[in-house]
């Protein structure tokens, strides 16, 4: 569920970023002053508990199924959502940088989608509802298990989202919702049983824990109406994400468009060949680009997003036997580069011992 | 269980990697963490058909494991975990893209580029990613968000977090042995001790957390993390990132693959 780097574009990847971190920013500020202190540790300690008890694996008897425990609403149940949510945000961040769980651009989307519909949608507009009317057991494991679940399906949505915004993905977007939804309703049902099951335990052990994260000062300011305008400000940053790509140019921006000039020279019949010749001459980055201009630049025109479509069938074959040789030449380059060094490392160090 | 201990060890060793002394490892961590990123930005940014244009970004990679001394091994191997989740969007692509493209002579599906450049930006950016941190360590890259003016409570969280996640994966695995050997035959854990298993453990962590803020408190913790402050940005630190952004721009710019090509060909036709 986490989001790679190799899926996302940068003008996603930076939304989501710039999403994150207003979040985060607004998170930080509403955390009581006076609390802060003392509420640092316990955010790391339980952001490392949480870390850690991913890696159990509770298995349903007689389905083989299993599932994990989900982190984000059980942060928000403990600790309130600002904590929850910036907790959240620093466990996503270790799991990026050490296991390459989730890559570093994607990782603004994938703290919103595991970090924000738990803390500050299915938190404060299911699970606290819920368990307002008074505790009970059945309110808690209920309340925990819808919203645990309603939690992953918005992220597993927002996930399919950002993958097709960033149009690395060929799949159409009715498959890889029908493909996504359902795989994270059974992950989740698992998941919202576990967070269920734990959350039950520790209120019928130490209620304390349960009961003060939700009644104290930290969470008592959440309302609806602020809930809302984070969804709406979200909206409008998907929406202008999403106009963008509408729009015109889908990653390479200004690069792609100096190389547009390329494809409409080579397709053009010959009549608007040579006016568009001429216009490319002056807009095209190096007029006298050297070595076999023209069939160079379609191939490269070719590996540009939307825009490359139109002109594959203009790439011929001899542009691609270079791009073959030179692909070759570049990886032999650099492994001669890798190894040289690493050799005269040794040697070196073999000396010196 | 394995899972468990493997990703204990995996975090130690990065810790280790992260404490030798090379050049890379003393370029100033502001300067490697700005560096990944406008990497990652640059490949990112290249269209999906691309993959000739990808391939000089190589050396980036490949040229910091060799001058940090890196072992290529556990490096390849975290590639390998992180690649589930790419492949299995990818592998999408072959099967709804059919459209078929000649390349020297050969008929390949349009699907089959675009996983291929997937798989490319995948491995790039994931090893980007490991390298940074194989070569800064947790806390040099606190002290570089610190710089970056994340705000003090984020960033003391976050190494705080990394600090008490060793403590609490080994916590956690001893809780998961001691049950395996009570509950023979069995993959998980059983539905009916869920809510004890998992819950007693955060008891526990919760009390702990009571513990370090006590014991942090006698030992005069007042809301700030010293690292132990980082010498300024010298020349050097300058010269390797204008250095490589330079290089990560022009790759980006021209296709270097595609220039010694029809150089090499030039020259033989």
């Amino acid at each position: 569920m986490h989001m790679a780097d190799a899926l996302i574009s940068p003008a996603v990847g930076g939304a989501m970023w710039a999403a994150t971190t207003g979040i985060a920013a607004y998170s930080i500020k509403k955390l009581p002053k006076e609390m802060d202190e003392n509420k640092i540790p316990l955010m790391g300690v339980m952001g490392a508990f949480v870390f850690a008890a991913q890696m159990i694996n509770f298995t349903i008897p007689g389905t083989g199924s299993s599932g994990h425990l989900g982190g984000g609403l059980l942060l928000a149940i403990l600790l309130g959502p600002y904590a929850g949510f910036l907790t959240m945000a620093s466990i996503l961040t270790i799991q990026a940088l050490f296991f390459a769980d989730g890559g570093l651009l994607a990782l603004g989307s994938n703290i919103f989608n595991l970090g924000f519909f738990t803390c500050f949608v299915t938190y404060p507009l299911i699970y606290k509802p819920i368990v307002a009317k008074g505790y009970s057991r059945t309110r808690i494991f209920a309340a925990s298990f819808i919203a645990a679940i309603i939690g992953l399906q918005l992220g597993a949505f927002a996930v399919v989202l950002e993958t097709l915004f960033s149009g690395k993905t060929e799949l159409p977007f009715n498959t890889f919702v029908a493909l996504m939804q359902p795989i994270h309703l059974a992950i989740g049902i698992v998941e919202g049983l576990v967070i269920a099951a734990v959350v039950s335990f520790v209120w019928k052990e130490r209620p304390e824990i349960i009961e003060k994260a939700t009644l104290g000062k930290a969470i008592g300011s959440t309302s609806i109406r602020r809930v809302v305008t984070v969804l709406a400000l979200a909206a409008i940053l998907f929406g202008g994400v999403f106009s963008w790509f509408a729009s015109s140019s889908p990653d390479g921006l200004e690069w792609s468009m100096f190389r547009t000039a390329g494809v409409e020279e080579l397709e053009s019949p010959d009549g608007i060949h040579r006016v568009l010749a001429a216009i490319q001459n002056k807009t095209s980055f190096l007029p006298d680009y050297g070595f076999k201009a023209p069939e160079t630049e379609s191939a490269v025109t070719a590996g540009e997003g939307e825009e490359g479509e139109a002109s594959w069938p203009a790439v011929n074959s001899g542009t691609s036997v270079s791009g073959l040789v030179g692909a070759g030449f570049t990886l032999a380059l650099t492994a001669v580069i890798g190894l040289t060094i690493s050799s005269l490392k040794k040697k070196k160090s073999n000396i010196s011992a | 269980m394995s899972n468990i201990m493997n990703s204990i060890f995996d975090i130690r060793l990065l810790d280790d990697l992260a404490r030798k002394e090379t050049i890379v490892h003393r370029i100033h961590p502001l300067v490697k963490f700005l560096t990944t990123f406008i990497y990652l930005i640059v490949v990112v940014s290249f269209g999906k058909y691309e993959i000739s244009g990808l391939l000089p970004l190589l050396i980036f990679p490949v040229l910091i494991m060799t001058l940090a001394e890196l072992p290529l091994r556990p490096i390849l191997k975290r590639m390998l975990i992180a690649a589930p989740f790419v492949v299995g969007i990818g592998i999408m692509n072959p099967i709804f893209d059919h459209q078929a493209v000649s390349i020297g002579g050969l008929s390949v599906s349009r699907g089959w580029i675009t996983f291929l450049s997937i798989t490319l930006k995948s491995v790039l950016t994931v090893s980007a990613a490991l390298l940074l941190i194989a070569t800064t360590g947790m806390d040099k890259l606190g002290s570089a968000l610190r710089m970056l003016k994340i705000p003090r409570l984020f960033v003391l969280q976050l190494l705080l977090t990394y600090r008490y996640i060793s403590v609490l994966m080994e916590e956690v695995s001893r809780v998961l042995r001691a049950y395996a050997m009570r509950s023979p035959q069995q993959k998980g854990v059983h539905w009916s001790v869920w809510g004890s298993l998992a819950g007693q453990l955060l008891i526990r962590t919760f009390e702990r957390a009571q513990r370090v803020y006590l014991a942090m408190r006698l030992r005069g913790f007042t809301g700030e993390y010293n690292t132990g402050g980082y010498p300024g940005i010298a020349a050097r630190d300058i010269a390797y990132m204008a250095g490589w952004t330079v290089f990560f721009v022009i790759a980006r710019i021209y296709n270097i693959p595609m220039l010694i090509g029809s150089l090499f060909t030039g020259v033989i036709l």
